[in-house]
């Protein structure tokens, strides 16, 4: 039975490889949405890990994005020429450097998640976006990052495998932990933190590790990012890229990965296919118009599935849901 | 009797111009079944709360087979051998009854997060061993066809159960019990009364019980301490605490004269 998560990574990687060579064909169009949908989903199911399974709300998960974008970015720029050409021992570089993002986006991580992880719920979202507010404000200021300017110049080097093997890695990596015994802690301490401590579960440590992995995945996932873009600039990270995160744990159901896969998913394309809805001639003419206002089509969306579905499209943890996900 | 496995030396608790507990003094020595009453406010609770960390004591000594615990932290406590349940259930609403319990043998893993990211063979190992001993506890307590069931979906008898099988899995040398009679009806509660007894023979633990209703409490406690405004005002044996005038005048109040 514990073989079988390890089997479906494998494979997911497998299919990653295959589907690599495929995505290389399409427009440049779609291949840039399906490339942000694999982002989301690293970001989406690692915030979920803290909002959803661990039950605290963080709010500058891009904080920890840029984080990692630009500890990557940086490294390639410094590394990347002086180690040599050829395609492996830049994709070499190009993954210690993503790992390295990672690496400071979950020391970073670290360094706020341990002060203010006392606080809880209004509070700590506060203190997370406050993080997210001074990390952009750091680069803004930061000359050798390019400061207002954007930090570009990087190489090509994020391609449908590295993007959806960190997301199948990001998945498994969440579902493993949140399914063992050990990872029971995670949602006890969402549950009744007072109980958690009484049970012998070290809650601070928890609540610290939750934060501390989903800031790792989304310093990978800005590091994707910015070897995609190829340019990145401090407004890229905002309060607002934090929200769409939230918004895609939210709608999925908090602490249910599979739902908030889905989730960033159609809200990575909902945009782009309203764009696209704006244009279909066919239509008649008010539609178009507002398909045209696609942001407050969007927004009312949201609002509309709050209304009706607060507990997310695929409904939060449910007893059937929570025994062993192996 | 060696030393006593839980000893409160002159616990005072104040609560800025309140003192919930006042120079409480009373030992529980292994394997025993001891009481603790009072009128509504006494500071039961607040014991418990004392002894598991939640709060931490203004002066005085709490010490747990022969090492203090005073300014631990509950997870700390719990794991040198302190459970407890709650006055008002706090079962982990979002858990199955089976997960509740998995939960608290998180403590006695042997293996960290690097094993449950990398599920080797010995954390399987360790999961099914776990696995094992969840449903052994369930199946002793009569809990073994509810394990897939949401928490809360449970019968009220059963989720107090429920609570103290998730405390046994922390494997406790003293369990807390506070007030597991709360709501019960007759029946439920000399069920009750035989589980508890059961508890403390089968798993040699020593229990300290906090609870309201008398027939439970003289029932089966060895001893009892009496609490009131947060001073105990007497000790002893059932049968002595049921004659102590005032014990009597505590609960009924005393006659003018």
């Amino acid at each position: 039975m514990i073989e079988r998560s390890k089997i479906l990574l494998l494979s997911a990687l497998l299919v990653c490889a295959g589907l690599s060579h495929v995505a290389g064909g399409i427009s440049p169009y779609y291949f840039d949405i399906l490339i942000g949908i694999g982002i989301n989903i690293i970001l989406a199911v690692s915030l979920n890990l803290v909002n959803g399974y661990t039950g605290q709300f963080s709010l500058g998960h891009a904080g920890f994005m840029a984080v990692g974008a630009y500890a990557s970015s940086w490294l390639t720029l410094k590394y990347g020429s002086s180690i040599g050409s050829g395609t492996l021992s830049t994709t070499t570089v190009f993954v210690l450097a993503l790992l390295g993002g990672g690496l400071g986006a979950a020391l970073s991580g670290l360094l706020v998640g341990v002060p203010s992880l006392r606080l809880k719920g209004d509070y700590l979202a506060i203190v997370t976006l406050g993080f997210n507010e001074i990390i952009k404000g750091v680069i803004q200021n930061a000359e050798p990052l390019g400061a207002q300017r954007g930090l570009g110049g990087m190489e090509l080097h994020t391609n449908f495998f590295w993007t959806f093997a960190f997301a199948a890695i990001t998945i498994y990596v969440v579902l493993n932990l949140v399914g063992s015994t050990y990872g029971r802690g995670f949602l006890a301490v969402r549950d009744d933190e007072i109980a958690a401590e009484a049970m012998g579960i070290n809650t601070t440590k928890y609540k610290v590790l939750a934060f501390v992995l989903a800031a790792f995945f989304a310093g990978i996932a800005g590091g994707l990012y910015a070897h995609f873009k190829q340019f990145i600039h401090p407004e890229g990270f905002n309060f607002l890229r934090s929200v769409d995160i939230v918004v895609m744990v939210i709608l999925g159901g908090m602490g249910n990965t599979a739902g908030v896969v889905v989730a960033a998913t159609l809200l990575t394309i909902l945009p782009e296919l309203l764009r696209k809805v704006a244009h279909y001639e066919w239509l008649p003419d008010w539609l178009q118009q507002v398909a045209e206002n696609r942001m407050i089509l969007y927004s009312l969306l949201l609002i509309i599935l709050m209304l009706t579905r607060p507990q997310g499209l695929f409904g939060n943890f449910t007893g059937k849901r929570n025994q062993r996900l192996q | 009797m060696s030393a006593p496995l839980l000893q409160l030396d002159n616990v005072t608790v104040q609560f800025g111009g309140l003192k919930a507990v006042g120079d409480l003094s009373f030992t529980i020595g292994e394997g025993e079944l001891i009481g603790l009453i009072g009128p509504n406010g006494a500071g039961k609770t607040t014991v418990f709360n004392l002894i598991t960390g939640v709060y931490e004591p203004t002066a005085g000594q709490i010490s747990f087979a022969g090492k203090s615990v005073v300014g631990h932290r509950p997870y700390k406590i719990t794991a040198r051998g302190i459970a407890r349940t709650f006055q008002n259930i706090r079962l982990f609403p979002s858990l199955s009854v089976f997960d509740n319990v998995r939960t608290a043998c998180n403590m006695h893993l042997r293996h960290g997060i690097s094993h449950a990211l990398a599920r080797g063979p010995k954390f399987a190992a360790e999961e099914r061993e776990i696995d094992a001993k969840v449903m052994e506890l369930l199946e002793i307590f009569g809990l073994t066809a509810e394990r897939d069931a949401a928490c809360k979906s449970l019968p009220y008898g059963d989720q107090r159960r429920l609570e103290i099988v998730r405390a046994l899995a922390t494997r406790p040398k003293l369990l807390l019990l506070d007030e597991p009679a709360a709501g019960m009806n007759p029946t439920e509660k000399a069920e009750l009364m035989k589980l508890i007894r059961f508890t403390q023979e089968k798993f040699g633990c020593a229990v300290l019980l906090v609870e309201h209703d008398m027939k439970v409490v003289m029932g089966i406690c060895q001893r009892i301490n009496v609490l009131d405004y947060g001073r105990k005002i007497a000790e002893g044996t059932p049968a002595e605490i049921r004659a102590n005038p005032k014990v009597i005048a505590a609960y009924l109040g005393k006659e003018e004269e």
